[in-house]
């Protein structure tokens, strides 16, 4: 198991990761992948309790679910370093005939990928049906899922929430990248999400608060959300994240939504974030 | 020729699939059930008694219980969710494509109430439009069964398919005219009765219809091939193609838009392989309203006389 310091490192060549990825594809959503890039690398690298290999099914094993699909390139990245392909691969997001689709999918079978997310709302109804099924197979893992801020707004999302409350789905952990961006600007200038905790304490959740930047602080929350299972209810755990967080030209601010750097900006970001692991191939000089 | 065509009495084609679920309950333990709040009018009681723990309540949320579906789905369950057809497709359009077609999810949606025949509910619910809808959808199979056994056959033989299946029925008591306890074969389009002047080809309710109208039609010498289509997707070209090589022209029937229905499946074939006539009995571009099932089929054009008028229109258009 990798200490934090390991985490760290890896965390840094996920970040670089993404943005190859995004340069070389000119497309993909940077900002909020960078602001996710510490929680993937906790929860590939620690926190799951995972087979080595790819099962569709999860049986045996912790499951995880994307809901806010268009981060797809930190999820790839940690995908690649956690071993599920190989880390080349990285070089075909968003090219023809690559399983790496812009939006996560199951179709072109990418290990690591159990269903396809992009239009939102809906993953954390699917991580429901997983652990719906672990309780009916006896299976005493647990089932996480991701899903944006700006997101929340989706009606489904509260549909879930209500459903897992009522029916005890207390082998879920929900995780909220709460950056406050979404693509038309901040979550309080497009349709504020009030007062969140509040919003999950009433749908009769746990809820837990961590900054999500901080590795530190991101295993320990996860950790005692791990704790909290198995109690009668789900749990759910708000992470306070930068959007674009490692690149100081992409932090704090929407911009970085859905824009992916030029050159010249790749080349200033990558000179932020150490190469630790070793870069993939990529088709030019960055 | 359609002597042994026989109403043996009325039952609705959704106690067919309460049957069918319960059955295939008993023979397959990772079958389970969601529903939306409507277990009463899905008949699905006697599965909830006997397997609780196999059974979801999902409330008036269907967006979720088709998510719910996914997840149980992708560890290795096989889910059947039930509620109306309006909210098994339109409500959920967004979840069926990306959570189960796009995700080659094993999830079968079961539709109840569908089309005119709902009756007094009005058009709020009476979709005329779902099979178009789940027919565009990459990997979903379109099944809409006859009559009650025909459904009760249908919804355990979805279980041994893997791949999402859009499974049709409806609300009202219908004529029961096919075997109990009969096989049934997706995919595969069963001839009636064998005729050679004119192929009338139907699905669901449609085809009782379409039999009284055959009978009508031999009363004044025209020979009808009935063929029941009860696999819209895939379609079964080949027994369309033998039937209409023979007769050189179709009617086709269905409680559906013209737009999007099996006529058009049809249409679209014979226009590749075998240009020939064809007839669309099928709503024509607009919704429905309140009233009884059979005055309503009457009043939007699906009623015997109307199928009888478009074998006849068929038949002098073929040169």
């Amino acid at each position: 198991m990798a200490d934090i310091t390991q985490l760290k490192e890896i965390a840094s060549q996920v970040r670089r990761d993404i943005i190859r990825q995004t340069y070389y594809s000119n497309s993909g959503h940077p900002g909020g992948s960078l602001g996710c890039a510490d929680f993937f690398t906790a929860l590939y690298f620690k926190v799951l309790r995972r087979h080595p290999h790819f099962d569709m099914t999860g049986k045996g094993e912790d499951m995880f679910f994307l809901s806010n699909g268009h981060v797809s390139p930190v999820w790839y990245s940690a995908l690649a370093r956690a071993g599920y392909f190989p880390i080349e691969e990285l070089a075909t997001f968003r090219q023809l005939h690559s399983r790496l689709q812009g939006h996560p999918a199951t179709h072109e079978g990418l290990p690591g990928i159990r269903v396809a997310s992009g239009s939102l709302g809906q993953g954390i109804s699917v991580a429901i049906g997983a652990a719906l099924a672990k309780k009916l197979d006896s299976d005493p893992h647990l089932v996480y899922a991701l899903t944006g801020d700006g997101e929340l707004q989706e009606g489904q999302i509260w549909e879930a929430a209500m459903f897992a409350a009522h029916h005890k789905v207390d082998n879920l952990i929900v995780t909220v990248d709460w950056n406050g961006q979404q693509i038309d600007g901040p979550n309080d200038e497009v349709i504020s999400l009030g007062n969140l905790p509040a919003k999950w304490e009433a749908f009769g959740w746990d809820v837990l608060h961590t900054p999500g930047n901080d590795m530190a602080s991101l295993l320990h929350t996860l950790q005692h959300a791990g704790e909290l299972t198995g109690k009668g209810r789900p749990v759910v755990v708000l992470m306070r994240t930068e959007m674009g967080f490692g690149v100081d030209f992409m932090m704090g601010s929407h911009k970085w939504h859905g824009v992916a750097p030029n050159k010249e900006q790749a080349i200033q970001a990558l000179a932020q974030l150490p190469e630790t692991l070793g870069d993939y191939p990529g088709p030019g000089e960055v | 020729m359609l002597e042994h065509i026989i109403n043996t009495g009325s039952k609705a084609t959704r106690d067919g699939f309460g049957a069918g679920l319960y059955e295939i309950g008993k023979l397959n333990p990772e079958v389970v059930a969601l529903c939306a709040d409507l277990v009463g009018s899905l008949k699905m009681e006697a599965f909830i008694k006997d397997f609780p723990e196999r059974f979801f309540q999902v409330g008036i949320a269907e967006a979720n219980m088709m998510g719910i579906a996914a997840g149980l789905a992708t560890s290795g369950k096989i889910p059947y969710t039930g509620t109306f057809a309006n909210f098994s497709t339109g409500r959920v359009y967004d979840q069926l494509r990306q959570s189960i077609a796009y995700s080659d999810k094993n999830v079968k949606v079961c539709a109840s109430h569908a089309g005119l025949t709902l009756g007094e509910d009005g058009a709020t619910h009476q979709i005329l439009e779902d099979i178009g809808m789940i027919k565009m959808l990459p990997g979903f199979a379109v099944i809409c069964p006859c009559d009650y056994n025909q459904t009760k056959a249908a919804t355990m033989a979805i279980a041994e398919h893997y791949g999402p299946v859009y499974l049709r029925f409806g609300r009202p008591n219908w004529p029961v005219f096919t075997p109990e306890n009969q096989r049934f074969e997706i995919g595969k389009a069963q001839v009636l009765s064998a005729g050679a002047d004119v192929s009338l080809i139907a699905t669901g309710h449609m085809v009782w219809q379409v039999v009284e109208a055959a009978r009508a039609l031999a009363g004044e010498g025209i020979s009808c091939e009935v063929i029941n289509v009860h696999t819209i997707k895939p379609l079964d070209e080949e027994t369309i193609l033998d039937s209409v090589s023979k007769t050189k022209c179709v009617v086709s029937a269905e409680e559906h838009q013209r737009n999007g229905g099996l006529g058009e499946s049809i249409a679209g074939l014979l226009a590749r392989r075998l240009p020939s006539p064809i007839e669309f009995v099928a709503v024509n571009d607009s919704f429905g309203e309140s009233g009884k099932p059979l005055e309503l089929l009457d009043k939007y054009g699906l009623g015997v006389p109307d199928v009888i008028a478009a074998a006849k229109r068929a038949l002098q258009r073929k040169s």
